[in-house]
């Protein structure tokens, strides 16, 4: 691009000839059925009727006085209808008249003016010519002289050091910019806080919301607890804790489990924990049925099949939920027996790592 | 008039105008001196647009656009953007007391404390589902009547930035309440950033500013809310609005109208009435619909919780289709690679939707590479007239409807007593089958109507009268279409397939063959429009 015969014919203007651009594959016909031209116009009612055109007017203005009574009907109902504390249907009544009025205040300028246009206003074809988009060729060519010009003014594709050496510059001054944004987030890891959760050996699991802790005792086969560790109402980050540390606790026969190795002791007597976020974008996996002891997420239909370590049986999800492993202490509380043994909820790039 | 007069005292009172007129002329000519506006009236005061219902989609849009902005003020003199956490002690008595963030409990307050308040915020969103609404349509509009053609392609995709920042906003907006369904929402924004590969996690942790759910989301959407989004929205639309202009709105092919002229409504007074009127209804309804209809009702759902969340979840609409791509995917489709997760049921839907959207946005530039066709267009098309294009579009509907429906999957298997399961097989299959059935019934029926538009415009419409001839035969009287109905007919743009041609130095490209080939899938089909000489032909019958 270098070259100063290219900086010198700018492809603006290297077809001088182009008024007619080309058709294509179109095809263009001699035979083709001519325009016949404009219809004759045809008057409407009220340019024939006096008393029409009279009758569109007394129209067209008792639209426009109907928005006037929409907009102070407005005000009325706003001043007339105060909220009675404790009282929903006061403050529906209210923004409904309130709302009434401001719509027939619209509406009624709104038809007024269209039914003017339509009914009252000349209604002759206006015609105006296009011109092709682009500029005349007498622009163009000035167009074209002035970047020459600017070119040779300045030196811009002479002077290549100072080009190039610009380029570098733009192309990175915007870089602290970015580097700025890192503030966003706390400077701690991303990594090391998704794979870690409240859950450690001896917190107690208790029920969402209040905090009471479960005895095994309580948990009944068919029953489902929404759990959240001990001491989360205390927490700084409730909620980012929460949203990492949900499970959901269900009780089945021990022997409709399926246990792989490893997993022995992480159920108590068939009552097992599972993380409640689930693996696909982390929606809260809430609904269970009880004969069949399938997670269902109501996001998008990912099925769990509790009785294998809530594998995957339908939809998008891969992975199944991480379970928790419990047990009891000394008081016959249900307990964790540790944190999660890998990362709950979405799975992200590094997860595995 | 006395505007461009030196001394229009003298003017006017040679007039002898009335009190209102003289100060108007006074007026009209103390700005003008100042501004030199009399240019810009002169310019754009009778200029003529064309008129079509079709044409007013965009309208909508932009009407709905200025009833957003005017409620969405009002709503930030309220709302209160921080997700500190605060005890609800507003007039809505079932969660009075509940730890929420300000979010919430300011838009409780909006709704319940504030005269008009809920009134302004249905508004605010109904006009939000509108405007969508209205781009989508008027999209669709531009691209089944070929309006995208030269020279408005740039236009087309200013239009498509201006429909992705729409979604963009109703996104932001929506999650602003910070109530349970919108947290969802954000929680599923959440899972998708973090399967994007290598960057997700950290984007993700920005974003939120550290980890989910954070203090920060609701602060930082409610800048690209308010200011980011719409600042780049407008600036969009403006550029969007010039274009028209400098292009000048194209027309159908009514008689009289050419590819050289505009024909309609001069801006004053009939268009500007019109214009102004139809802004007005839209406000109107969508202030009647708000007063009626009650829309996000955020006290049902509560303050935002990770834990609860409804069965029945729907997104609003226009991110149904996002949400039903992601339903669709099948199960196990996350792999790990070298000890990286690679989340394919996360990234393959987002892939899809950004290849879809990608083609709608460039199809312009394909056409005209296809047709090598360099002029200018200003006659819009009946889409029947374009076979092979509307039935490409009508397989993208079917594509996006069949993903939009996904969304519901759950809705529709509890409502129809169907599994859960077969619903998303079907779903899954129609994804592939419905656009291809899609294509080939709508191209045969763009066929099937011109060959009809042929038809009459040879031999006439059927009368409805039988006559009865000297032979006993009966006859149904064909009418003549007169020259005016005729021209609708036979008034198109006809193509036809590339002849495949070695260039200059004899030889033929492979970019050459491939645009013969979509070239001859395009139009080797062709109905071309009737000729002069076959109408001349008929009616020597």
């Amino acid at each position: 691009m270098a070259e100063q015969d290219s900086a010198d014919t700018g492809t603006a203007v290297e077809k001088h000839e182009v008024p007619t651009a080309a058709p294509g594959t179109a095809v263009v016909s001699s035979d083709r059925v001519e325009n016949p031209g404009f219809e004759p116009h045809r008057p409407r009612v009220s340019d024939l009727s006096p008393e029409k055109e009279k009758q569109n007017e007394r129209r067209v203005a008792g639209l426009f006085f109907a928005s006037m009574i929409g907009a102070v009907g407005s005000i009325v109902a706003y001043i007339a209808l105060p909220f009675e504390p404790g009282d929903p249907a006061s403050v529906q009544l209210s923004n409904m008249l309130i709302g009434l009025g401001i719509a027939l205040s619209m509406l009624g300028i709104g038809f007024g003016a269209i039914h003017w246009a339509k009914s009252l206003m000349a209604n002759e074809h206006a015609v105006e010519y296009r011109h092709p988009v682009r500029g005349t060729e007498e622009t163009r060519a000035r167009a074209v002289e002035i970047f020459q010009l600017g070119n040779k003014e300045s030196g811009f594709t002479r002077r290549k050091l100072i080009r190039n050496s610009l380029i570098g510059a733009l192309a990175i001054f915007p870089l602290p910019a970015v580097v700025l944004f890192r503030g966003l987030a706390p400077d701690e890891d991303p990594v090391e806080l998704f794979k870690h959760t409240m859950w450690d050996t001896g917190v107690r699991l208790t029920r969402d919301p209040d905090g009471t802790p479960i005895k095994a005792s309580d948990v009944t086969i068919g029953s489902a607890f929404h759990v959240i560790p001990e001491g989360l109402g205390e927490s700084e980050h409730k909620l980012e804790e929460k949203a990492k540390a949900a499970v959901l606790l269900m009780r089945l026969k021990p022997e409709d489990l399926t246990v792989s190795a490893g997993r022995e002791d992480w159920n108590y007597q068939g009552i097992v924990a599972y993380s409640k976020i689930c693996t696909h974008v982390g929606c809260p996996v809430a609904l269970y049925e009880q004969q069949t002891h399938h997670l269902l997420c109501p996001c998008h239909q990912s099925q769990f099949d509790i009785k294998r370590e809530a594998e995957v049986i339908f939809g998008p999800a891969k992975r199944p939920l991480p379970q928790l492993p419990i047990t009891i202490d000394s008081e016959g509380y249900l307990v964790a027996r540790s944190d999660f043994e890998e990362p709950v909820g979405p799975s992200f790039w590094e997860r595995s790592l | 008039m006395t505007v461009q007069t030196e001394s229009p005292a003298t003017t006017s009172e040679a007039q002898a105008p009335g009190t209102g007129m003289r100060f108007t002329n006074w007026a009209a000519n103390y700005i003008d001196e100042r501004t030199s506006i009399s240019g810009a009236v002169k310019e754009f005061g009778r200029k003529v647009f064309p008129d079509h219902w079709s044409f007013e989609l965009g309208q909508v849009a932009l009407y709905s656009f200025v009833t957003i902005l005017i409620s969405g003020t009002f709503l930030t003199f309220f709302f209160q953007a921080s997700m500190a956490e605060v005890h609800y002690d507003g007039s809505y008595v079932p969660l009075k007391g509940l730890e929420m963030s300000a979010a919430m409990a300011s838009t409780l307050d909006i709704s319940f404390d504030i005269r008009g308040g809920l009134l302004m915020r249905q508004i605010h969103h109904w006009a939000a589902l509108l405007f969508v609404a209205a781009i989508g349509l008027h999209m669709l509009r531009v691209f089944f009547t070929g309006a995208f053609r030269k020279p408005r392609e740039i236009n087309w995709v200013i239009g498509f930035v201006l429909f992705i920042l729409a979604m963009g906003e109703g996104f932001t907006g929506y999650s602003l309440p910070d109530d349970l369904l919108s947290g969802n929402g954000l929680r599923i924004i959440d899972g998708l950033l973090k399967g994007i590969p290598i960057v997700g996690t950290w984007i993700s942790y920005l974003l939120f500013g550290g980890e989910f759910p954070g203090f920060d989301i609701v602060g930082r959407l409610y800048v690209l809310h308010i200011l980011i989004l719409p600042a780049i929205l407008v600036a969009a639309l403006g550029v969007h609005l010039i274009l028209v202009v400098v292009n000048k709105h194209t027309q159908f092919a009514r008689p009289g109208s050419t590819n050289e002229n505009v024909v309609g409504e001069p801006i004053m007074p009939v268009y500007a009435a019109k214009g102004a009127g139809f802004f007005f209804i839209i406000f109107g309804v969508i202030a009647l619909t708000a007063s009626l209809v009650t829309i996000n009702p955020i006290w049902n759902y509560g303050p935002y919780d990770p834990s609860p969340v409804s069965a029945g979840t729907q997104p609003d609409w226009y991110i149904g289709f996002a949400d039903g791509a992601l339903r669709l995917v099948p199960p196990g489709w996350e792999f790990v690679i070298f000890g990286f997760t690679l989340s394919l049921n996360i990234l393959a839907p987002v892939l899809v939707l950004g290849l879809f959207i990608v083609v709608v946005m460039l199809y312009p530039f394909f056409e005209a590479w296809v047709t090598g066709d360099k002029r200018e267009h200003h006659i819009t098309q009946r889409p029947r007239n374009a076979p092979t294009r509307t039935a490409i579009g009508a397989a993208g509907v079917t594509f996006y409807a069949v993903m939009w429906a996904a969304a519901s999957s759950d809705l529709i298997a509890t409502h129809f007593k169907l599994s859960i399961e077969s619903v998303t097989y079907a779903l899954q299959a129609l994804l592939f089958v419905g656009p291809i059935v899609a294509y080939i019934v709508t191209k045969r029926i763009c066929l099937g109507l011109q060959k009809k538009d042929r038809e009459i415009a040879l031999h006439g419409y059927e009368s409805g009268r039988i006559v009865r001839l000297p032979g006993g035969e009966y006859v149904e009287v064909h009418e003549q279409l007169s020259d005016y109905e005729r021209w609708k007919l036979v008034s198109y743009d006809d193509y036809q397939p590339l002849m495949l041609r070695p260039n200059k130095r004899g030889k033929i490209t492979v970019s050459e063959r491939a645009r013969a080939a979509v070239s001859r899938w395009f139009f080797e089909d062709r109905i071309a429009p009737v000729s002069k000489s076959e109408i001349e032909a008929s009616k020597h019958h």
